[in-house]
Order: C-alpha cells, then sequence, then structure tokens
C-alpha cells in the first residue's frame, strides 16, 4: 500500500484527532533503516562500477595494443617471406599466433567488463530512484506528523491562554475596519495637507497683493472718507 | 534554517514593507512559530519546519462555521480559487480549514517574511470570497 493511501486510511480510520500517529514510530523507523540500507548499497555498487570501469578501460587499451601489435608482426611475417627467410616468418607467425590467443582473451574479459558495467550502472540508477521515493514519501509521513502535532500545540497553547479563535467572519470584519480606520485616517491627512498647501499659497497671493486682499484698517478709512 | 533561527531573525526584523511582526514560539511536540502580521492580528501565520520544507498556514474558519447545505459548493470554490491565488493553498487539518505555503528547507529568510505577508493577505481575500458560505 501507497504511502499517501495508508495516510488517508488513517484519516479516515479517525487517526484525524490532532496528535495520534499516521503510521506508529517503528514504521518510520524501519522507513528509515531502509533508506539508510539503500544507501550502503548505492555506495558499494557506486565503488564497484569505478573498479569495474577502471578495468574495462585497461582492457581497451590492452586489446588495442595486441592488435596494432598482431598487425604490425603480420607485416614482418610477410617481409620475411619476401626475403625467402621461411625460419624467421615461422617463428613471426608464431608469435603471431601466441598474441591472438591474448588477444581473444582480453577481448573476452572486456566483453564481460562492459556487460557489468551496464548491470551496475542500471543498479545504481535503480537505487537512486528508490531512494528518492523513500525520501518523498518517509517527508510525506514525518509532515503529516508535524502538521498534527503544531496543531496540537497551536490549540493547546490558545486552550491554555483563555484567548479563544475568533470566527472568520469576526475576524475579516475587525482586520476590514482597521483598514478602514487606516483609509480614514489617511484622507484625513490629505485633506489636513492640502488645506495647509491652499493656505501658504493664499498668504504667498497676500503678500503680492494678488487675489482677494484682506482689508486693512487703511484701506476701511479711505473707502469711509470716499463716501 | 530552524524555528528558532526565524524566530531571532523576526525579532530583529523591525518593519518590512510597512508591516511590523510579532513572533512567539509555541512550545510543543514540534516547534511552532506564531508570527502576527501588523493589520492582520486576527489571522496569525504559524511556522513548523520539515527536514524538506517550511510550512507557513493560518487558520481560516472551523467546519461548525460553515453553512453546511452550501458545504459542497464552497468546497468547489475554494479548489477552483487554488491555483489564480498566488502562493498559497487551501487545505483542511482535523476539522479546520487552512490556507498554507510551503517553502523549500533551505528558502532565504527574505522568502519567508514574503510567504507571511502573503499569507496574511490572501487569508482575508479567501475569508471576505467565502463569507457567504459561512455563519
Amino acid at each position: 500500500m501507497s504511502i499517501l493511501n495508508k495516510i488517508l486510511t488513517a484519516f479516515r480510520g479517525g487517526a484525524r484527532e490532532v496528535g495520534e500517529a499516521i503510521v506508529d514510530a517503528n514504521g518510520t523507523r524501519i522507513f528509515e533503516q531502509e533508506i539508510h540500507d539503500s544507501r550502503e548499497h548505492l555506495k558499494k555498487a557506486k565503488h564497484d562500477l569505478t573498479d569495474v570501469m577502471a578495468k574495462q578501460m585497461q582492457t581497451t587499451r590492452e586489446v588495442n595494443r595486441l592488435k596494432e601489435s598482431v598487425n604490425e608482426h603480420e607485416g614482418y611475417a610477410v617481409q620475411a617471406l619476401n626475403k625467402g627467410d621461411e625460419a624467421l616468418a615461422l617463428e613471426i607467425a608464431e608469435k603471431i599466433a601466441s598474441m591472438d590467443a591474448d588477444l581473444s582473451q582480453q577481448e573476452g574479459a572486456l566483453t564481460t567488463y562492459s556487460g557489468h558495467v551496464e548491470r551496475l550502472k542500471e543498479l545504481v540508477r535503480k537505487t537512486e530512484r528508490q531512494i528518492k521515493d523513500y525520501e518523498r514519501q518517509l517527508s510525506m509521513v514525518k509532515t503529516t506528523e508535524s502538521v498534527q502535532k503544531a496543531t496540537a500545540a497551536i490549540t493547546d497553547n490558545f486552550a491554555g491562554s483563555n484567548s479563544r479563535l475568533l470566527g472568520a467572519k469576526e475576524s475579516l470584519e475587525r482586520i476590514q475596519k482597521k483598514q478602514l480606520d487606516f483609509d480614514d485616517r489617511l484622507k484625513a491627512a490629505e485633506q489636513l495637507q492640502d488645506e495647509t498647501a491652499d493656505k501658504s499659497l493664499e498668504d504667498k497671493m497676500q503678500a503680492a497683493g494678488i487675489g482677494e486682499t484682506k482689508d486693512t484698517a487703511a484701506s476701511i478709512l479711505e473707502r469711509l472718507k470716499k463716501k | 534554517m530552524n524555528t528558532q533561527d526565524i524566530a531571532i531573525r523576526f525579532s530583529e526584523l523591525n518593519s518590512y514593507q510597512g508591516f511590523n511582526f510579532d513572533c512567539q514560539l509555541i512550545p510543543g511536540d514540534t516547534d511552532v512559530l506564531q508570527i502576527v502580521v501588523s493589520d492582520y492580528e486576527e489571522i496569525p501565520v504559524y511556522i513548523s519546519i520539515t527536514e524538506t520544507q517550511i510550512l507557513c498556514i493560518s487558520y481560516l474558519w472551523s467546519e461548525d462555521e460553515v453553512v453546511q447545505e452550501k458545504r459542497g459548493a464552497m468546497m468547489e470554490l475554494m479548489l477552483e480559487i487554488n491555483i489564480p491565488m498566488p502562493l498559497s493553498s487551501f487545505s483542511k487539518i482535523g476539522d479546520k480549514y487552512v490556507i498554507f505555503g510551503a517553502l523549500m528547507a533551505n528558502s532565504s529568510f527574505d522568502d519567508v517574511v514574503h510567504e507571511i505577508i502573503t499569507l496574511a493577505e490572501n487569508s482575508v481575500e479567501a475569508i471576505s470570497a467565502m463569507t457567504d458560505y459561512l455563519k
């Protein structure tokens, strides 16, 4: 059964009560042990892989060297034959035969090593995927448990402090009221600023004698005299 | 980052984008951090940390606040607005509907702060969008 299914079953089976373990502690430990074991396997597989790859490279070099050498000696044998030295040609041919035997042995080994490398690479890939999968599942269990424990802690905290969780609508109203208050204050501040700006402009205009000028005692007297 | 690190950083943080924060460690089986964002005091954000992620959760409403005949429609709407709502998702823990955001365990403190603010704002948005379904 997949972990998600286990979690769902646990929820349906009443483990939705906060704080109850989803997968018992023992189950989690077994999981962690499996991850640990898989990591060990992975380490060993990678170590083996590097060993075999090193051997594969060495053998490839040896095969190439032998092939070259065989070619070279075939040339020598032909030269010996051309010079009519049958005995020397035979000796060279014997050497070629022994190198050929070596070569086919090395080629056999190379095929075996290449097969090993393929298998080990596949094993490493599979083990890595397996570990990722275990870790993902373990993280699901741990997250579920952590969230439940956190909820328990929060609920206990509220119960202990005598404060209660507000209803959603009540919370919303309070927050909106605060925002409204803030908006009102902002508007009031803006208005005040505007008024101050108007006032200082008026003062400047007055000083320059522009716009509505205030009656001064002198101007009133002037006006009265004209009557 | 662990719970203590985040708590210390929050207590050093005076203000961020005009928001103030009040941070309180709630003891328990798992350490939980309660973050109260200024102007959103009624809906605290709770942070808990696991090996893989930093979980930020706010509690929206409980089952007994839901108008029972509208429960199905409410859940469908919550599913529908899950994607359009930036960075946060809905979930349910026990009988409580929650909104949450999950961050990678190696997220920066700035990421966490940004998440907290977004979560507080989204909480208000979500409740105000769902008032028709609540008592």
